[in-house]
């Protein structure tokens, strides 16, 4: 015999009461689990997402939607801005290094990305195999879209236009994959690379057939793109990604491309923390609901004990009489307490944990948003502590009346 | 003859008011008293006393030399449980725990070895080799009875005090209890004493203390 083989005799002695008492608890530390999980990945995968981008300048618009469709790929464009603007900003002297996007096409729901290196290059992006894109109509595929879509180096594919499969195709022009990225957990293992130029020969191809100028011919080109001539006038790009070269751009160069151009610069910092006190409301009223069933459980831990006291008054005297001390039965009372939420935030935030693998299993976008399931945090650690610390101050009003009990009383009473 | 217990000058104060005077006694180690007295007389009250359940009186009560009137709340547990067995009229055994788990109990809580084969030892003495698991709901009145009276001398305590162990039995369990009793006692070298107003007992034990 000993204190944990008594409690838990006595847990076991009213399986229903244990049982109620469990499970109300391991719901309201599931859904603070599951709060904290995806809160927490999200959070980081959009730091991680924006990282070492301090600016996006696209056409009007949302700026949130600028910075969902550009950073996070997951909404559409605002609209084009045209490249002779965008150049006036990529070699302006607050900025350090500018990259320039192209959307608007997909295949197979992957958007199509048209871009340079030094996007890749932003992310430490490293190649599984093949080459970087290097001419028109290249392709490098991210991992995730790689796996998803069974894709190999030299399979050719045309784009549709949009980011639906039923959107109208390009099948003019065909990209060919050179090359598959690592996986990096981030936004662009669901992203297809390839070049500007071919975002816009796909478009132009479309349209009428017209001869692109060879790079070494042009005298002057274009900062952002190399193969068209600075100043061009006719060619469109979706955004520039801006990093700024010192502090005081942040202060000045939003303001200038606001006020000055036809165009908006949005902040992903500024953009995510604004997205994140609109989604706060709802986690708040979750995590509302979470406290509500802890506090109810509570509650029902503290009335358990205080009524089984009442039951177990001469199991108490009948202890105190083969030479238990009044604090020894104040221990056991606080232990079953403890026990009984040590047992629940376990059961909780295994709950939680399981409600998020399922949730993963079932919802394609979730892949996408690259939330899993199995990943701990120190957090869950302070729940199952405060859990425990919340079961013993729940028993201390029942426990000081095992403490009090009075042998005497209870032993002649009867 | 050794003296278990001295007992002088004792008195206790209700909180009603009234106050009740015992007479000096002294029992010897090994013998078998009873304290017979009505109810209200004070019996269990002086039980209490004896056992050091019940404080704030006025006197001397000396068990094994030590007066425990002096001992520390404390030190009064620990000298409860490791000299100590009680045993109730009602048997007030531990409902959560099995017959075995009950038994432990006393030395765990008298901080004692815990021996199995002393459990299987002194179950097979009481007739309940077949108990050992039993839970305490599936047991008889009459073989709950004998767990209460193998938990109070597993300890192989001194001092047995029973409270009215036989008032709730009909005659032919009455004799089967007492004699029960009296036998255990006797193998563990037990003092008993027994409160009581069953007058059947008279004939069993022959020291008496009338209240």
């Amino acid at each position: 015999m000993n204190l944990f083989s008594l409690v838990w005799n006595y847990l076991k002695a009213k399986p229903f009461n244990t049982i109620l008492n469990i499970f109300l608890l391991a719901l309201g530390i599931a859904v603070i689990t599951i709060l904290l999980l995806f809160n927490n990945q999200l959070q980081q995968k959009i730091t991680e997402n924006s990282k070492g981008i301090d600016l996006v300048i696209g056409a009007k618009g949302s700026p949130l939607q600028l910075i969902l469709c550009n950073i996070f790929h997951v909404d559409f464009p605002t609209g084009n801005i045209k490249l002779n603007e965008a150049e006036r900003f990529a070699k302006h002297r607050l900025v350090k290094k500018a990259i320039p996007l192209a959307l608007g096409d997909s295949y197979k729901n992957f958007r199509i990305v048209g871009t340079n290196q030094d996007y890749t290059d932003l992310y430490g992006s490293e190649l599984e195999q093949g080459i970087w894109w290097k001419e028109d109509l290249d392709v490098v595929a991210g991992a995730g879209v790689a796996e998803a879509l069974g894709l190999e180096i030299g399979d050719k594919f045309a784009s549709s236009h949009g980011l639906t499969t039923d959107g109208s195709d390009h099948d003019n022009a065909m990209y060919v994959v050179k090359g598959i990225l690592k996986r990096k957990g981030n936004v662009l293992d669901n992203l297809l690379f390839t070049n500007i130029a071919s975002v816009w020969k796909v478009h132009h191809a479309h349209e009428e057939d017209r001869k692109e100028h060879a790079t070494d011919s042009i005298a002057d080109p274009s900062p952002i793109v190399p193969s068209v001539s600075r100043g061009d006038s006719t060619k469109e790009i979706t955004s520039l990604l801006i990093q700024y070269r010192n502090p005081i751009a942040a202060l000045q160069l939003p303001r200038i491309i606001n006020g000055q151009s036809n165009m908006q610069a949005a902040s992903p910092a500024f953009e995510t923390a604004r997205l994140f006190s609109i989604l706060g409301v709802g986690v708040d009223v979750l995590m509302g609901f979470a406290y509500v069933l802890i506090f109810i459980s509570g509650l029902s831990i503290f009335i358990a004990l205080y009524n089984s006291l009442k039951e177990r008054q001469y199991d108490l005297a009948i202890m105190r009489t083969m030479g238990a001390s009044r604090s020894k039965l104040f221990i056991s009372i606080v232990m079953e307490g403890g026990a009984l939420t040590f047992i629940g935030s376990v059961f909780g935030i295994l709950l939680g944990h399981a409600v998020l693998f399922v949730f993963t299993q079932l919802v394609d976008a979730s892949e996408k948003t690259g939330v899993s399931a199995f990943v701990f945090y120190k957090e869950e650690l302070f729940i199952l502590l405060g859990s425990v610390a919340l079961g013993k101050i729940c028993s201390l009003i029942p426990a000081w009346q095992a403490y009090r009990t009075d042998i005497h009383k209870v032993l002649a009473g009867s | 003859m050794l003296v278990m217990i001295r007992v002088s000058d004792l008195s206790y104060s209700y909180t009603a008011g009234h106050r009740v005077k015992f007479s000096d006694f002294t029992i010897d180690k090994g013998a078998h008293w009873l304290l017979l007295g009505e109810s209200g007389s004070g019996k269990t009250t002086l039980l209490h006393l004896l056992g050091g359940l019940l404080k704030s009186q006025q006197g001397i009560i000396e068990v094994k030399g030590t007066d425990i009137t002096k001992l520390t709340e404390s030190n009064l547990d620990r000298f409860r449980g490791k000299h100590y067995g009680f045993i109730f009229q009602r048997n007030h055994l531990i409902s959560a725990l099995c017959v075995k788990k009950n038994l432990l109990m006393a030395p765990f809580l008298a901080g004692l070895d815990q021996d199995d084969e002393r459990v299987e030892k002194v179950l097979s003495q009481l007739g309940l080799d077949q108990k050992e698991n039993s839970k305490i709901n599936e047991l008889s009145y009459g073989q709950a009875q004998r767990v209460a009276i193998a938990r109070a001398v597993i300890n192989k305590p001194s001092l047995i005090l029973a409270d009215e162990p036989t008032s709730a039995l009909d005659d032919k369990n009455c004799d089967k209890v007492i004699d029960l009793l009296l036998e255990v006692a006797s193998q563990n070298n037990a003092t008993l004493v027994v409160a009581t107003h069953d007058q059947r007992l008279k004939s069993k034990i022959k020291n008496q203390i009338q209240l």
